[in-house]
């Protein structure tokens, strides 16, 4: 959350205000990636099989309405708004309202709204909050529209379709997917004399000093906040190293590759390569007005930039600094929620949008994603598409979260925190992830008590 | 009673008998009021707040309480009973929950102790120059009170790019002005406590002044006459006519600012995100992560429970320390 948003916007009109001041909420609160306890048990979720959703890609029944929310409240939102109408303009039958709230806003309430029966009947969700979401009965599995729309796992990357699992049953089907990326800016890029953005640790420490030389005072603004954890969660795996261990039930920050990860991170701010004190968004602001050379940022970001005429901006993978190459992602998913259980036909007719979206997810694509599934990422219409492509090249190696309930919230109070306290100089890294580690063991124990385990 | 009033303001001379007139006039009336009425008619008059209070204020209080024993996430089957665990968890050290929790009202206890001073006493200086007669005098008392119209968003957002250690201008205009320090304002201490008091200071301070501003001219003329006979100078007159005349003003702007700066949430929120680490998140910031997004329901109405008993407590404190000292 907070992720897809554009938290950094230039004049700033009233709505942008309180987008910003959401995202900052978002950057605080949210998660990104976590561990969790094993196989929490209870709560396994309203019905699977039974066939609810019915036979066909198709809605033959009554008329239906249905409420669908999301968070897509940057550029993002009227790409969405466009498919929902196109697909309510081809259904007769089926009425699809959209509504839009913050991120920030959207997971607390959803919950809540859904218990009442004024939710949405289908909702996106980020991949981290599927499990917390499933284990609090919000979402019902989705494996029964899996089957019925003939999605299958070699359409789908394989770590975003087996992120949607949650104690073997589907609750997501992944519409996207939004990587870190790198941007550089051409011309200070061109002051190095280099041709092509720096792949790997050499060059890209290379290129800083170079830039430094040729006058750009700052080359490599390092956030203390929001999206650093981010960067971190790419160069922990980078470094070999892997947040949780492999069966979720243990946090391992302060690991040598977290430590290694939070000390390069660390230090470019001691060389001089960053400013002291990167305040939550200043890095893209700066990067927008052409006084940050080098910025790693989500895919969103993308229509940020494009929005700057006097930017001549480029991308690029996240460059390989440890001995792995390694990006953190993450993936807005469809979900179905309890509340639509109530209705078989409000059941069919969400099976019967989602797979409308998923089909055309070549035109949500366009808002700065890349396209989930395989088959539409290998069309044309998305190979036009440059920055996308770029991103998608690092999709071998995409690091989501393991599914366990609660995960997303353990980001915020732990390894954020660390990542803040350290680039601050607050701490040196290894205190910073010791302590983030104890306590995340403590809320990961916390967690497999309440959602069983 | 009406020329008495216009006399209070305009006309010195009878404002003396007049405002006794008034107050007993009001005495009047509030003892025809409880006679004619007997027991019922005084609680149906009340009723309407009443049925209010009770239902969004009072019965959502005790069901905090309620929810505060239990380990509570509304959506989940389970909802066990916990006794006083979640307050005990807050007083024991090493607990998940009394860590941040203390920090947060460590925070919240600092932010008051700096913003109170200001807010009580700035908006003091403000109302007592505004309350004298020169050229332009609504156009200033608009312009102090103008902040107070904005939002908590706005002013955050505002002050958040305002005082950015690197891109705010702030700092560039420190810069050009010739001192050459990137001020840390939003990312370390104790700049982030100047970055979250300057603003709400200048937020609010406008709310204080008119409040005094109201006391002040409540204040009967023939009193600063009589001390200027008396050869009082100006800080005499302020000291002995204008402090006394305002102490239940002063004890109201008080009581209310602490509370207020007490459940600070929207400047830490927005300016400094509660950065650096978590030294500026506020307890209503932590409560409401604790509770709302993480679903720790029990431990949150356990810690809004505390918080506000301390508010109550201060409260009281307050109001025992102003109250009217009886000289006999």
């Amino acid at each position: 959350m907070g992720k897809d948003r554009n938290t950094n916007q230039g004049p700033l009109s009233r709505r942008q205000f309180l987008g910003i001041g959401a995202g900052a909420g978002a950057s605080m609160l949210l998660a990104a990636c976590g561990g969790g306890s094993s196989t929490p048990p209870s709560a396994g979720g309203g019905g699977g099989g039974g066939g609810q959703f019915g036979e066909g890609k198709d809605y033959t029944g009554p008329n239906v309405s249905l409420a669908f929310w999301n968070g897509f409240t940057g550029g993002d939102g009227p790409f969405m708004r466009k498919l929902v109408d196109q697909f309510n303009g081809e259904h007769q039958n089926i009425k699809v309202s959209m509504n839009v709230l913050q991120w920030a806003d959207f997971y607390p309430k959803v919950p809540t709204a859904v218990q009442s029966g004024n939710g949405p009947d289908i909702a996106i969700m980020h991949i981290d909050q599927l499990a917390t979401n499933a284990a609090r009965r919000v979402i019902i599995p989705v494996d029964e529209v899996a089957t019925v729309l003939d999605l299958q796992q070699d359409d789908f990357a394989p770590a975003v379709w087996s992120a949607g699992v949650y104690k073997e049953q589907r609750y997501g089907l992944p519409l996207d997917i939004h990587p870190l990326l790198f941007y550089y800016n051409q011309k200070d890029l061109q002051k190095a004399g280099l041709s092509e953005a720096p792949k790997d640790k050499a060059s890209f420490e290379a290129a800083l000093k170079e830039m430094k030389g040729k006058g750009v005072e700052n080359p490599f603004w390092m956030p203390s906040d929001w999206p650093a954890h981010l960067m971190w969660w790419s160069l922990i795996y980078q470094f070999g190293g892997e947040p949780y261990t492999a069966d979720g039930s243990k946090a391992q920050f302060n690991s040598d590759a977290g430590v290694q990860a939070l000390t390069w991170m660390a230090d470019t701010n001691k060389q001089g390569f960053s400013p002291k004190n990167v305040a939550i968004d200043a890095q893209a602001v700066a990067f927008r007005q052409g006084k940050n050379a080098l910025t790693w940022d989500g895919i969103w970001m993308m229509n940020e930039w494009a929005k700057v005429k006097s930017l001549d901006w480029g991308a690029a993978p996240v460059p390989q600094i440890g001995s792995q190459p390694a990006v953190w992602a993450s993936s807005h998913n469809f979900v179905v929620t309890s509340q639509a259980q109530k209705d078989p036909n409000k059941l069919q007719a969400a099976k019967a949008f989602i797979s409308y979206v998923s089909d055309h997810s070549i035109d949500w694509a366009k808002a700065g994603q890349i396209a989930a599934r395989a088959s539409v990422r290998e069309s044309p219409e998305f190979q036009a598409l440059e920055v996308q492509n770029i991103a998608a090249q690092q999709l071998d190696y995409v690091k989501f979260p393991p599914a366990v309930p609660g995960i997303g919230e353990i980001t915020a109070p732990t390894f954020q925190l660390a990542v803040n306290e350290a680039v601050l100089g607050k701490k040196s890294p290894k205190a910073a992830l010791d302590e983030a580690t104890t306590k995340a063991n403590e809320l990961l124990t916390a967690n497999k008590k309440k959602y069983g385990g | 009673m009406t020329t008495t009033d216009l006399g209070g303001r305009a006309a010195p001379p009878a404002a003396g008998p007049g405002a006794g007139q008034l107050r007993r006039g009001r005495g009047r009336l509030g003892s025809g009021g409880a006679q004619g009425g007997g027991g019922l008619v005084p609680y149906l008059f009340l009723a309407p707040y009443l049925i209010l209070f009770g239902l969004f204020v009072l019965a959502p209080s005790v069901y905090v309480i309620w929810i505060s024993l239990h380990d509570w996430d509304f959506l989940l089957p389970g909802k066990p009973f916990v006794g006083l665990q979640n307050y005990l968890n807050l007083f024991k050290p090493g607990t998940v929950t009394s860590g941040p929790f203390w920090q947060a009202m460590t925070a919240t206890g600092k932010f008051v102790l700096y913003s109170v001073p200001l807010l009580v006493a700035i908006p003091l200086a403000v109302a007592v120059m505004l309350n004298q007669k020169f050229p332009g005098r609504n156009f200033f008392r608009a312009a102090f009170f103008a902040p107070y119209v904005l939002g908590v968003a706005v002013i955050g957002i505002l002050w958040r790019f305002l005082l950015d250690p690197n891109i705010g201008l702030v700092n560039h205009m420190l810069d050009r002005i010739g001192i050459d320090t990137n001020v840390p304002w939003t990312t370390q201490t104790p700049w982030v406590w100047a970055a979250l008091v300057g603003p709400t200071v200048w937020w609010t301070l406008g709310f204080n002044t008119v409040i005094y501003l109201a006391g002040l001219q409540d204040i009967p003329k023939e009193l600063y006459e009589a001390a200027k006979v008396d050869g009082a100078s100006r800080w005499q007159q302020f000291r002995n006519v204008t402090l006394p005349g305002l102490r239940p003003v002063l004890v109201f702007v008080i009581t209310i600012t602490i509370l207020a700066s007490a459940n600070v949430f929207g400047q830490p929120y927005l300016i400094t995100q509660g950065r650096p680490g978590f030294e500026t998140r506020s307890a209503i910031m932590y409560i409401g992560q604790e509770g709302l997004r993480e679903f720790r329901m029990g431990n949150a109405a356990a810690m809004s429970f505390l918080l506000t008993l301390v508010l109550m407590l201060i409260s009281v404190a307050n109001f025992l320390v102003f109250r009217e000292r009886r000289e006999r």
